[in-house]
């Protein structure tokens, strides 16, 4: 019997789910947000929580034992140095999960998962390279309409010369 | 080992089947844009859940 066992297995072996539960909170922790599963989502998020508890103790040994997890040298120094001190003393609940609607394909839930004190900054960002991509879409196809335009004049220019 | 006894009928089968019905997925107004979306998940149309952005909408 399974009664009271806790988890999930994902579909995955012990040491294939130890890996995907490392490599979903190293983006986490890297991007601050990331978009999975449901599932995933939920099992992530306990996962990080204890690790940003950890790392909260900010000594030798609990960076060693983070570093054992987090593959990436750069995304331990973020978040003893940045996400830390972003979090402040809040007492846990370092991450928020909010669900999107089914999965084109195989109509899986969707979540993002992302921690709560860097909703803002990721936002602000997201705009400015959206206003970007939209400036330079602009940009685009007024070059095209231009050409566009230019291609016009030529074949009337032709057009007249073989009338003349 | 204990097997039926006889065929079910097409009718019969199809009587089961007249239970086996489609829901109405529970939708409301996004408080943010006002476009009808599933309730607890975030708007698709605007990104916004439960008044905080999560996401930018393409286009």
């Amino acid at each position: 019997m399974r009664h009271r066992v806790r988890g999930r297995k994902l579909g995955r072996t012990a040491s294939h789910r130890a890996a995907l539960l490392n490599s979903l909170a190293t983006a986490l922790l890297k991007h601050k947000r990331i978009q999975t599963t449901l599932p995933k989502a939920k099992e992530a998020r306990s996962y990080v929580e204890t690790l940003i508890t950890k790392a909260r103790k900010n000594d030798l040994h609990s960076r060693r034992q983070i570093m054992s997890v987090i593959n990436d040298k750069e995304v331990v120094k973020e978040l003893f140095n940045e996400i830390i001190k972003k979090i402040g003393d809040r007492p846990g609940g370092y991450t928020r999960i909010v669900k999107l609607g089914n999965r084109m394909g195989d109509d899986a839930e969707m979540a993002i998962l992302e921690l709560v004190d860097f909703n803002d900054v990721i936002n602000a960002k997201a705009e400015e390279h959206k206003e970007k991509r939209e400036a330079k879409a602009k940009a685009k196809k007024e070059n095209q309409e231009k050409e566009v335009a230019e291609e016009a004049n030529v074949v009337e220019e032709t057009a007249a010369k073989e009338v003349n | 080992m204990p097997n039926p006894k006889r065929r079910w009928s097409k009718s019969r089968r199809d009587k089961h089947r007249t239970h086996y019905k489609a829901t109405v997925p529970s939708m409301g107004k996004c408080s943010n844009c006002g476009e009808l979306k599933l309730t607890h998940r975030a708007c698709p149309s605007c990104g916004y859940y439960n008044e905080r952005s999560m996401f930018l909408p393409k286009s």
